[in-house]
């Protein structure tokens, strides 16, 4: 079976040195990047379907980053994922959400896969929108929100748990088909040192716009130049007000904490 | 990893993420349990299958026999950031390279291919027996014998202070073998597999520090040792007790910078967030000479530590001088570093309610083992003077 997983490189949140460059977008050398949160659960969900497939299952990672993703994406091969695909090129600084969705559907075309996972949202762009975006370009069955994935190579479906307010609901569609997961399809591992020295020697490809066959400009143009969507606005987000830290032994701190949700209400 | 190290002066790119995967696990699963490991004073066999687990105990394994094989800067890289979260959980990796580095060094391809698997897989542990209560400082006076009898080697003696000693299941044992030699003829070194007939531990040490790293008192009793377990020849064992000690002092100084940079972070916290006088204590320029000095003393420790390392795989006549000019250093600094990291908390920071005290206690051990500070300065200034 062979499983793409979209692993968007983005700024390290831990790091908190986010910033914008004079664009007013997103700087992204301000800070170490790594592969996006989300993306790291729908990793994790196809390493544990590889877990359970030993040597029938290949996962391809595949991303749209500055030409250092490539190392970004290595965590993610020491995790255990087979090898890596990298759309950079210079023109594609700035793309939208609607670019990004075109340069991964385009670049898809060229992977043999049966499922293609996303994260629900990254955390610079937080616009969620990509991956049903990408869904849509390649015509595949788009199964969202996803708590649990069980592929059924035989008979060619795939089964997801999909969360809804009043719990679960059960999808199941033909593969190949793409899979927008959450976080409760478990905690991302982390690398064994053997899966970093490993990770060495894997592949990432990496490829220009050029390569994918798409313009930069003109009709059907992709990247930076060809954005439909601006900055028009920028504002810093209010303060949080001071924290109140709660000390003492963990009884006394426990009934504290409570009384402070139960006067708001919260419990 | 291996041989990237020297290439260039900033840590490779494997190099980070091994780091930057090792800070997380020590953050996310080790760092909570660091107290408790130091209250009950209990070994954590928790720790040690997770490092199992992610293949940290097989970095200082050649990957023939299932290790990592891991130059010694990545070796200490290692080290160092289990250390910033718990040194106890750190000496589980310290030592199973520590305890194993004579049969690296001199052992036999047939005894690596023997030992090392269960090793490199965290399966078994090992412990390293120099030490004799009127043996410290002065290793060569050891009295615990080896006689030959048939294929075996009859042991009588015993070993104190013998970190993991308790929870070993394969000790390298160094034992006289000539009692007329010259010290650095006198003793051999043999892998002593356990439990054994005539092999106990006597007791345990109550300890400062390291709490949950049983340091044992062995005792061998007509306890017979196949020759085949002999590391190297007889006579060998001397020589490779000080080669051992090249290699494995600079794991023992990056312990000591994950110690200080465990108790440095801490106090950072800290001040950003106690206020005192309406203010962060950071803001007050006294604590903000603290944590300035802290930073650079843990920072040339650890520079130092690296260099030495490179150093030391390098070879050459100046390894003994680096790895002890990187633990004096290092040890020192994490002393140090621990000390004011309390006086930063002030009262709160002499309590164990917070782990500054708990550091400042682990970090004295860095000061007294596999040579103490006097030592080191003893092997630089030999080095210095030609001796």
């Amino acid at each position: 079976m062979k499983l793409v997983v979209l692993a968007k490189p983005v700024p390290d949140p831990a790091a908190a040195a986010e910033r914008l460059g004079p664009d007013d977008r997103l700087d992204r050398s301000a800070a170490p990047n790594v592969i996006n949160g989300n993306d790291e659960y729908t990793l994790e969900a196809a390493l544990q379907i590889a877990d359970a497939h030993p040597g029938e299952v290949e996962i391809t990672l595949v991303a749209m980053a500055p030409a250092n993703g490539a190392e970004t994406l290595r965590k993610g091969l020491a995790m255990g994922a087979t090898r890596g695909l990298l759309i950079t090129d210079p023109a594609l600084a700035g793309s939208d959400a609607w670019s990004t969705a075109r340069v991964l559907a385009t670049a898809l075309k060229d992977v043999e896969y049966d499922l293609i996972l996303a994260g629900f949202d990254t955390s610079d762009g937080v616009a969620g929108v990509v991956g049903p975006a990408v869904a849509t370009l390649l015509k595949l069955p788009y199964l969202s929100s996803a708590a649990k994935i069980e592929p059924d190579l035989a008979a060619g479906t795939v089964r997801v748990r999909r969360i809804s307010p009043t719990g679960f609901d059960v999808l199941e569609a033909p593969m190949p088909a793409l899979i927008v997961g959450t976080q409760l399809l478990g905690t991302p591992r982390y690398p064994s040192l053997k899966g970093i020295m490993g990770a060495r020697s894997k592949e990432v490809a990496l490829r220009s716009v050029t390569d994918l066959g798409l313009a930069t400009a003109g009709d059907g143009a992709v990247g930076g130049a060809a954005a439909r969507t601006t900055v028009t606005a920028k504002r810093t987000p209010p303060a949080r007000g001071a924290a109140r830290v709660v000390r003492g032994p963990a009884a006394d701190a426990a009934k504290e904490i409570a009384a402070f949700l139960a006067e708001r209400r919260l419990i | 990893m291996p041989a990237a190290a020297g290439t260039g002066y900033r840590l490779t790119e494997d190099q980070v993420l091994l780091r930057d995967t090792l800070r997380d696990l020590a953050d996310e699963q080790i760092a909570p349990r660091a107290a408790e490991i130091d209250r009950t004073g209990e070994f954590p066999q928790d720790i040690r299958r997770l490092l199992a687990r992610y293949d940290v105990l097989a970095l200082p394994f050649p990957e023939a026999y299932g290790g990592v094989g891991a130059d010694l800067l990545t070796l200490a890289i290692a080290i160092e950031q289990i250390a910033r979260a718990c040194t106890t959980s750190s000496l589980i990796l310290t030592v199973q390279s520590l305890a194993t580095l004579p049969i690296l060094l001199g052992g036999s391809e047939e005894q690596k291919a023997r030992f090392f698997p269960d090793l490199a897989s965290g399966r078994k542990l090992a412990a390293f027996g120099l030490t004799e209560p009127e043996a410290g400082s002065d290793a060569g006076a050891a009295r615990t014998r080896a006689v030959r009898d048939g294929d075996d080697y009859v042991i009588d003696g015993g070993k104190r202070f013998i970190t993991n000693g308790s929870v070993a299941d394969l000790i390298t044992v160094f034992a006289v073998t000539d009692p007329d030699a010259k010290t650095s003829r006198r003793l051999s070194c043999f892998a002593v597999e356990v439990p054994t007939p005539g092999f106990s531990v006597v007791r345990l040490e109550h300890k400062l520090g390291i709490r949950g790293s049983p340091t044992a008192e062995l005792a061998f009793e007509q306890m017979r040792v196949p020759a085949a377990n002999r590391i190297g020849e007889e006579g060998d064992g001397w020589k490779l007790a000080m080669a051992t000690f090249d290699r494995s002092r600079p794991g023992i100084a990056a312990q000591a910078v994950g110690i200080a940079q465990g108790a440095l972070d801490a106090a950072v916290a800290y001040a950003r967030d106690r206020k005192q006088f309406g203010q962060r204590i950071g803001d007050f320029q006294m604590v903000q000479a603290m944590l300035a000095d802290m930073d650079a003393r843990t920072e040339a420790a650890r520079q130092l530590t690296y260099k030495a390392c490179v150093e030391v795989d390098a070879g050459g006549p100046e390894a003994s001088r680096w790895a002890s000019i990187a633990k004096l250093v290092a040890g020192d600094a994490a002393m140090s570093v621990t000390t004011d990291a309390v006086q930063v908390f002030g009262g709160y920071g002499y309590t164990d309610d917070f782990p500054v005290e708990r550091m400042m206690r682990d970090a004295k051990i860095t000061q007294l083992y596999e040579g103490t500070q006097q030592i080191q300065r003893l092997v630089i200034a030999r080095a210095l003077l030609g001796r």
